[in-house]
């Protein structure tokens, strides 16, 4: 984060430079970007916060002369017992997943046998494939289990789905820490366990966090298994938000309202926990 | 590293489980998809949700219907929407993260909002973006709307219901555009191969092209998949999901792009600029080709979620909007809501094909170099 300008003027004393034409360019370029960013969002609250009779096309961009916040109650009383759902659902498979994934990891990275690598490779196709490849299977089998339509058969699919990425991230992150720790540990008399127990689970919390993170934001903000394999009682926000904004009668503080409440829980995790998702987000993007 | 045979059945136990569910839950599932999509299962409604359905094994049936068959005009229609969303989604997605990347690495002030800002999206789910768009998008408003912000009149293109489509071709040219397409491709690896030096690889790719060519030329022009002309183009509705997609994706691409500047050493930029390369030399020259694995990287990674975005079009035009499908919509829709399962599952299969096709190569190479480093 600390790269030096490459400019031509050596580097002064002085802590900012004059601004120069090129500058005031850059921040044109970025107030512009910034505004196809933003301008989503805004459009998004003045609606939310309108009443109903005041939403018109015409005058869609107009700032509501008097908040009606009431569109958040409304919303919260047909979204609300989903958003519980996508609750339950993303923390548990969240942390099982995680979990799952970080032993994987640490088996995949630090007791290396032949075909490691091959064998992952072929677990990480799992987070490539489109899920539609597997879904008919995958809806018998949840069926046949008697979960379908509960929330544990939509647990089980995150999970599964979620392990190539779980055990990927965890993977770069154990190959990171210096072999000689573990071998030093298994001199002293530590076996598999009590080196994952007392050596690498200590020093796996940012990893967790990364993942964690990672993982939340996905599992809430899936549609397809969400579609697929619930029924009303156990249905997520994903789902119950595309219910809501696709009645043609309904009026859009509505949606726009209930848009904002499926979004707060991930925003929140991307404002507060901004570094460790974008880590994630990178670890993604598979760099071996 | 060596460690006792106890460790290592414990690092086998341990691995097991999540062996077997990804064995059963992604290849098991696979094999059980494709021999799904060789059956009648669900092609005569009454037996598609039966207790015991009676379901016939008809071998590549519905891949022939689905390509040639005359209810299925959707789907080739989709296959064409999905090719054309992915181009320009990979090409948007690239070009505005670059862009925003170059410029957060002169270091402007602020720069951690402006990232926050470029990322948030990124959070979002693309049924919260779809949602938003679908309303910003609307015919009499939102985007529309904007023009009389500045005492101008409201635009009227009909953003997600249009049914204007550009770059119309005739379904019966696939096989001869395709294989043009795939001998070009092949043409110009031949090339690099020659420069290169790689006798052998020069060689195959020049022969296979040469084969290809042949047969566009001579076969293909014969080839009848349909009775009438059915042409398919790029639908001008896609453009509104198009946008949308890159507003949600593009941060990606700036955060994966601005990670590679800031790995690109400070005495390279310096050494190059003691070589006497101006500015744009050093880009050119320098950073540029640095950065060119983070673009294939990221062209894998959104190739393949282009491939099988449903949720957006899904939330933006609704499922039953023909001009803005996608296959991967269409495969929820024709398996959960006319429960033809057997097509679905073909649908879903050629999905996966298509996914293969951009990730096989790519971590299998990924491996292999990892392997050879070990």
């Amino acid at each position: 984060m600390t790269t030096t300008l490459p400019t031509k003027v050596a580097p002064a004393a002085t802590p900012r430079k004059p601004l120069r034409p090129g500058r005031v360019l850059m921040y044109a370029l970025l107030v512009l970007a910034a505004l196809f960013f933003l301008v989503p969002v805004y459009l998004l609250f003045a609606t939310a916060l309108k009443s109903p009779e005041a939403i018109e096309l015409a005058t869609t961009w107009h700032w509501p002369t008097t908040l009606n916040w009431a569109s958040f109650s409304d919303a919260w009383t047909k979204i609300g017992g989903n958003m519980l759902n996508s609750v339950f659902l993303a923390v548990v498979a969240t942390l099982l997943s995680a979990l799952l994934g970080s032993l994987n990891g640490y088996a995949l990275s630090k007791w290396k046998f032949r075909g490691a690598n091959t064998l992952f490779a072929l677990m990480l196709f799992g987070m490539f494939i489109p899920y539609q490849a597997v879904l008919i299977p995958l809806f018998q089998f949840i069926k046949s289990l008697g979960l379908y339509g509960s929330i544990w058969g939509l647990i089980l699919a995150h999970v599964v789905y979620g392990l190539p990425i779980t055990t990927l991230i965890f993977r770069n992150f154990y190959a990171d820490v210096p072999d000689a720790l573990i071998e030093a540990a298994t001199i002293d008399g530590a076996g598999f366990w009590q080196i994952y127990g007392r050596v690498i689970f200590p020093i796996s919390i940012p990893g967790f966090v990364v993942v964690i993170i990672w993982q939340f934001t996905q599992v809430w903000n899936e549609f397809l298994f969400a579609a697929t394999l619930t029924n009303t009682s156990s249905q997520p926000v994903t789902y119950a938000l595309s219910q809501l904004a696709g009645g043609q009668a309904v009026s859009w503080n509505l949606p726009m309202a209930g848009a904002i409440l499926a979004a707060l829980p991930t925003l929140l995790v991307y404002i507060l926990l901004g570094r460790y998702f974008v880590r994630g987000l990178l670890a993604g993007s598979v760099k071996g | 590293m060596k460690g006792l045979s106890k460790d290592r059945l414990w690092s086998m136990a341990v691995l097991a489980p999540s062996i077997i569910l990804v064995a059963v839950f992604v290849y098991g599932f696979i094999a059980r998809s494709v021999y799904v999509s060789m059956t009648d299962w669900g092609n005569d409604p009454a037996q598609a949700l039966a207790l015991d359905p009676v379901i016939r094994f008809i071998g590549l049936a519905n891949y022939q219907e689905l390509f040639t068959g005359f209810l299925q005009g959707r789907f080739r229609q989709e296959l064409v929407s999905t090719v054309f969303f992915t181009l320009f989604f990979i090409l948007g997605c690239l070009g505005l993260g670059l862009g925003l990347a170059l410029i957060l690495d002169r270091n402007p002030r602020g720069e951690g909002l402006w990232r926050t800002i470029f990322l948030f999206p990124m959070s979002l789910s693309f049924i919260v973006t779809g949602t938003i768009w679908r309303w910003m998008l609307q015919p009499q408003g939102g985007v529309n709307q904007a023009p009389t912000l500045f005492g101008g009149q409201p635009a009227t293109f009909p953003w997600l219901s249009s049914t204007d489509a550009i770059w119309k071709f005739d379904w019966n040219k696939l096989p001869l555009i395709t294989a043009s397409v795939v001998a070009v491709v092949l043409i110009v690896v031949a090339a690099r191969a020659a420069q290169s030096g790689d006798r052998r690889r020069t060689l195959v790719a020049a022969v296979c092209a040469a084969l290809l060519l042949g047969w566009a030329l001579l076969v293909a022009p014969n080839l009848k998949l349909l009775p009438a002309p059915e042409p398919h183009g790029f639908n001008l509705a896609l453009i509104g999901i198009i946008i949308a997609a890159v507003w949600q994706m593009s941060g990606y691409t700036m955060a994966l792009y601005l990670a590679g500047l800031r790995g690109i050493p400070e005495e390279l930029r310096e050494a190059a600029k003691v070589d006497g390369a101006g500015d744009l030399g050093m880009y050119r020259h320098v950073i540029f080709p640095l950065l060119a694995p983070i673009s294939l990287s990221a062209m894998i990674v959104l190739g393949h979620i282009s491939l099988k975005i449903f949720d957006l079009v899904y939330a933006m035009a609704g499922p039953d909007n023909i001009n803005t499908s996608v296959p991967a919509l269409n495969m929820y829709l024709t398996s959960f809501r006319q429960n033809q399962f057997a097509l679905g599952a073909a649908i879903g299969t050629i999905l996966l094909i298509l996914v293969a096709f951009v990730i096989v190569p790519y971590l299998t190479s990924q491996f292999r170099a990892e392997e050879g480093h070990a």
